[in-house]
């Protein structure tokens, strides 16, 4: 009995609350992207809506479960939990279903399970584990490859299955690890190289290095001040790119013109190197460092781009970035939801009278793009609530992560709001045309069994760890 | 103290989320409250694609006919919501058609898959175009109600059936292999529709509309950005010469059979001819679906096309095949001689018919000598040098794959066979290992047995001896597009594995079959015409299911060929009988563009033997 009034207590009933609503709304939505005049019953289980209220129901019995089971487990067992959904994902590889060119589904009987849903609380769970003992430390060589072995291998086995959206969630652990220790500027570099990721993408490589160089040249003048040298020096490899250009017209020299760029800015880093080495400016190292491995990147990007990602996922990147239209695929899509959500307007159109969202012309209307029924029934102000639901449970998280004195707790808190942060701004990114098209769910509203008994799991094993914040049960 | 020493680290990471979600509230602000142009574009809510058709590419014999085109026809769609209750019997009159036909069509279209009262359905297809013109002016009495014209084929003359093949609506199967098809497109489905299916179907465009609740067109979709034109489809010049063609398919009346006639130097195949065959009409339209049934239900297969499918035994035209591999293994010599007196007595033995004996290589060619060919066929499998009959056997086997026995040809028809050669590992299985020998598989020597081949691979037997030793892929289409220029695919010359000194012989055994002397035995004298040298081989293939199989094989002229040519007529005894005869016509049809000899097209024509094949039976 003690235990049970402890619990209940103890549980931070507002997030349960706010979890309850997210839930709700999202299966009105749900019933509103489906809607019809010929299928208008609550309770028809042929339609989505009429299957989304049984997966809710079983979601908020997982919840309860979760929530009256014993809040050690999921330290005592995280690696044993991680490992069975690895094999998990191994065995979808094998016997797995595709859908939409995914395979990442286990049919079981007549409705299927999707793995790498559950990878997600698995890996945190994991995470939780490897990183909560006093003497673990994100300051070693060692302690880098274990994190980054946990979350790589359930991210890179489902890359494998072809499901890129749900493999980039993983890539969201990076705020845990922040959050644990990982300096600053390793954020930032990543954040720099997304940028200049996209940016090769969008200009051309001469553009991006002759870019670079500048950047580096002004880094330095700002900081050093020597403006003579700098401007000499670039002035002077002008002049050498110009000069090559015209010696290979006079001569008629059949050269390939990144030559021009390429020989001007690679003896202006040898310059600079050995200008360095004679005045022991240790800072033009680091610029140079800084400008090889910009350059370097930029130019495998293309080659990345080419080769490693997928066909729609570049057509997706290009589409969102402009540089090549398919009016009738993803670029469609991504006009149409805009339109959707567009023609909500401030107030919307009121529930279930929305037009764009009838009629499936957007394909994922229940599940990826769910957010544009939201847009066009409930408007500027419904999206805007929604949002704030949203911002509100993060925040809550974070602040019951805070709160935890056992740093498993904490940690696993970090995972939960990592990966909700990641699918909220991603889905709805996407929706209002920020964003490339990631097939990823949004948290509790989209439809699909899989997806939301991950992330009530995923939550409430949160909220079970922190009813225990006062002190552990034994027993 | 540890977490007020990582306070910042929390603030930072609210700091963030907060910041992404205002810059999401930004971006939903200014679509949904300053742009004002998407709800400009979505007041007329929906769009509607409407596509737009190309025609199928036309299809031209070898001299510039046209062969194929097409029609206009009209598909009545109808969105079931806009439908006010009409007038079903004045309806039914402008289309000529009963009420009930309407009311049925109703029914049939609502249980369609993937129906919707709000989408466009089908509710009458392929209505010709002169039933639709009274209907499309009273058109505006019926709202809900729209025709959509769509091209369907056109036969200009009714020939070549089976190479041309017919076109049919994708199948859901198709749609998902597929992508580029939808529900009521037409697809290619056999022949040549199939095979260039690619260039003949064009590029479908499309319109794309914003349309209101109404489903009213409210116009163009941001001014036609994501309109595309549609591209025709591409014209198809092939290989036939409709005439010969027409002609071939007129002496196969009341036949069972196939003729396959091909151009030597190119491999151009110049008719083909499947018999029984069909209007290529008949597949065409609203009854097509009823025909096709009926051609399908039919004991005679009219639709199977028996030129590249069906699997005949080759019989003594391959006693060519097998004089060739002698000569050049150095088992017979031209000078070779054997003595025949009724047949090959040794083992189960193979009989024979009368004919001046003894015989040389030449003249076993022109009297089609049984007896001789097993010597030949012994002399290869047991040569000493071999060691072994397997290896013979092994030896003998490559040579007849050169001749393009037992592969495809890859001709660009679907559905070609490959026939039948058999394999030492076949044999030590049927038998068992050893237990077999040149005298065992005997009946290999003059075309019976385990051997198999189309009306193609003969065809193309005889463009090899026409050619002294080579053939071109036979192929059926000479040009795509409208350039008319040749196919940029050019056929690829393959060389058998024998030299060409060694045709001559063969040649002149062929030349005699048809031109030599009364009374020197030649087997195919009937085939013969004063003007144009033909050289041929009959065959009599013995058919284990009924009455024997009448074949021959020619080309003409001699020195100079421009037609090579097999005919098979099923069940009908002497290949002298039929055979000869049709491939005389078509030679002459083919070099001359005239008959002079009209009893014998007379006799021909005449012949009814479907009704053999049923009392061997
Ligand atoms: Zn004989």
């Amino acid at each position: 009995m003690q235990r049970k009034s402890n619990l209940v207590s103890n549980l931070d009933w507002g997030t349960i609350v706010l979890y309850v609503i997210l839930v709700l709304m999202g299966w009105m939505n749900i019933y509103a992207a489906v809607y019809s005049e010929e299928h208008n019953s609550i309770l028809d289980f042929s339609q989505r809506y009429g299957k989304q209220l049984i997966w809710i129901t079983f979601a908020f019995f997982l919840g309860v479960v979760v929530l009256l089971s014993n809040g050690r487990i999921y330290s005592v067992f995280a690696y044993i939990i991680y490992g069975l959904v690895i094999l998990l994902l191994l065995s979808t590889l094998v016997f797995g279903r595709v859908v939409n060119a995914s395979k990442s589904w286990i049919p079981l009987g007549s409705f299927g399970i999707q793995p790498a849903e559950f990878a997600k609380f698995a890996t945190a769970l994991a995470l939780a584990r490897l990183m909560s003992p006093y003497e673990f430390k994100l300051n070693t060589f060692w302690s880098y490859v274990k994190v980054g072995l946990i979350i790589a291998i359930p991210a890179g086995i489902i890359l494998l299955q072809n499901d890129t959206g749900t493999a980039l969630v993983f890539g969201s652990f990076v705020l845990v690890l922040y959050r644990e220790g990982l300096p600053w500027w390793v954020l930032g570099v990543l954040f720099l190289l997304v940028a200049l990721f996209i940016s090769t993408l969008v200009f051309s490589t001469p553009v991006i290095i002759v870019a670079l160089y500048v950047t580096t040249v002004l880094i330095y003048m700002l900081q050093r001040g020597k403006f003579k040298f700098a401007i000499s020096l670039t002035a002077g490899l002008t002049g050498l790119g110009f000069l090559l250009y015209l010696a290979s017209q006079t001569f008629n020299i059949q050269v390939k013109t990144d030559y021009f760029y390429i020989i001007p800015v690679g003896m202006g880093i040898v310059i600079a190197t050995l200008y360095a080495f004679f005045s022991r400016t240790k800072m033009i190292y680091g610029l140079v460092l800084f400008l090889c491995v910009t350059v370097g990147f930029s130019l495998s990007t293309e080659y990345v781009f080419e080769n490693v990602l997928d066909v729609h996922h570049q057509k997706r990147i290009n589409d969102l970035l402009g540089i090549e239209s398919d009016p009738l695929g993803w670029g469609y899509n991504v006009n149409q939801s805009k339109i959707a959500i567009g023609s909500g307007g401030f107030w919307g159109k009121g529930y279930l009278s929305g037009t764009q969202t009838k009629f499936n012309f957007v394909p994922e209307q229940s599940t990826d793009f769910i957010f544009c029924t939201v847009g066009e029934e409930w408007g500027f102000v419904g999206s805007l609530v929604v949002l704030a639901l949203f911002a509100w449970l993060l925040l809550r998280l974070i602040r019951i992560a805070e709160r935890q004195r056992e740093s498993f707790s904490r940690i696993y808190g970090y995972g939960v709001v990592s990966i909700l942060f990641f699918h909220i701004a991603v889905n709805i990114g996407m929706a209002v045309g920020l964003l490339p098209v990631i097939g990823i769910p949004l948290p509790f509203f989209s439809y699909g069994g899989s997806s939301l008994w991950a992330f009530t799991i995923l939550v409430f094993i949160l909220l079970r760890l922190d009813a225990d914040r006062y002190g552990t049960f034994k027993g | 103290m540890r977490f007020n020493f990582q306070a910042d680290k929390r603030f930072t990471i609210t700091g963030l989320i907060i910041i992404v979600f205002i810059i999401i509230a930004g971006k939903l602000f200014y679509i949904q409250v300053i742009d004002r142009s998407y709800q400009l574009s979505a007041s007329s809510n929906v769009l509607r694609y409407v596509t737009k058709y190309p025609a199928r590419g036309l299809i031209f014999d070898r001299n510039g006919n046209l062969l194929v085109s097409n029609k206009v026809v009209y598909d009545l769609m109808m969105v079931k919501k806009q439908v006010v209750p009409f007038d079903t019997m004045a309806f039914a009159s402008l289309l000529n058609i009963t009420t009930d036909h309407v009311r049925d069509a109703f029914v049939q279209a609502s249980r369609q898959k993937g129906y919707s009262p709000r989408k466009s359905v089908v509710l009458l297809k392929q209505l010709p175009a002169e039933a639709c013109a009274m209907l499309q002016e009273k058109l505006y009495l019926f709202p809900g109600f729209e025709l959509l014209p769509r091209t369907v084929r056109l036969y200009d003359r009714e020939v070549a059936s089976h190479v041309l093949g017919y076109i049919g609506e994708v199948d859901e199967e198709i749609i998902s292999k597929n992508p580029y098809y939808q529900l009521g497109d037409y697809i290619g489905i056999s022949g040549l529709e199939k095979s260039y299916e690619e260039y003949l179907r064009g590029k479908k465009g499309v319109s794309v509309y914003m349309v209101d609740v109404y489903n009213r067109i409210k116009g163009s979709y941001e001014d036609g950005k994501y309109d595309s034109a549609a591209v025709e489809g591409q014209n198809l010049i092939c290989t036939l010469d409709a005439d010969l063609q027409e002609y071939g398919e007129k002496l196969m009346q009341n036949k069972i059979g196939s003729i396959v006639a091909i151009e030597p130097r190119t491999g151009e195949v110049l008719a083909m001819v499947s018999s029984p065959t069909y209007n290529p009409g008949l597949l065409v339209g609203r009854e097509r679906a009823d025909n096709f049934r009926t051609l399908q239900n039919d004991s005679l297969k009219p639709i199977f096309n028996r030129s590249i499918m069906a699997l005949y035994p080759p019989g003594s035209t391959f006693k060519v095949v097998n004089a060739l591999i002698g000569l050049q293994e150095g088992c017979v010599y031209p000078q070779t001689t054997y003595s025949c007196h009724g047949g090959y007595t040794v083992g189960r033995g193979v009989g024979c018919h009368i004919h001046p004996s003894p015989l040389n290589l030449t003249q076993a060619i022109q009297m089609s000598c049984n007896t001789y060919f097993c010597h030949v066929f012994r002399n290869i499998l047991d040569k000493p040098e071999f060691g072994s009959v397997e290896k013979g056997f092994t030896v003998w086997k490559n040579h007849v794959e050169s001749f393009g026995y037992g592969n495809k040809l890859n001709i660009d028809l679907p559905n070609e066979q490959k026939g039948i050669v058999p394999t030492v590992a076949f044999y030590d299985k049927y038998f068992r290992k050893g237990g077999w020998n040149s005298l065992t598989i005997l009946s290999l020597s003059i075309g019976q047995g385990e051997l198999a081949a189309t009306p193609l691979q003969m065809a193309n037997l005889v463009t090899i001896i026409a050619n002294r030793g080579f053939y071109l892929d036979p192929h059926v289409v000479r040009a795509v597009g409208d350039s008319m220029v040749r196919n940029s695919n050019v056929p690829e010359k393959h060389y058998t594995t024998i030299d060409t000194q060694w045709f001559d012989y063969i040649v002149e055994g062929m030349d005699m079959a048809v031109n030599g002397a009364p009374g020197s035995g030649s087997t195919a004298r009937i085939a013969a015409l004063p003007d144009i040298r033909i050289c041929g081989k009959t065959g009599t293939s013995q058919n284990p299911h009924g009455a024997d199989h009448s074949v021959f094989f020619a080309f003409a002229p001699k020195d100079d060929p421009k037609i090579a040519i097999s005919v098979y007529v099923e069940n009908a005894g002497f290949g002298a009988t039929w055979a000869a005869p049709i491939a005389s016509l078509m030679i002459e049809k083919y070099l001359r563009d005239s008959i002079s000899r009209p009893y014998l097209e007379d006799y021909i024509l005449q012949a009814n033997l479907l009704d053999r094949r049923a009392k061997k039976k």
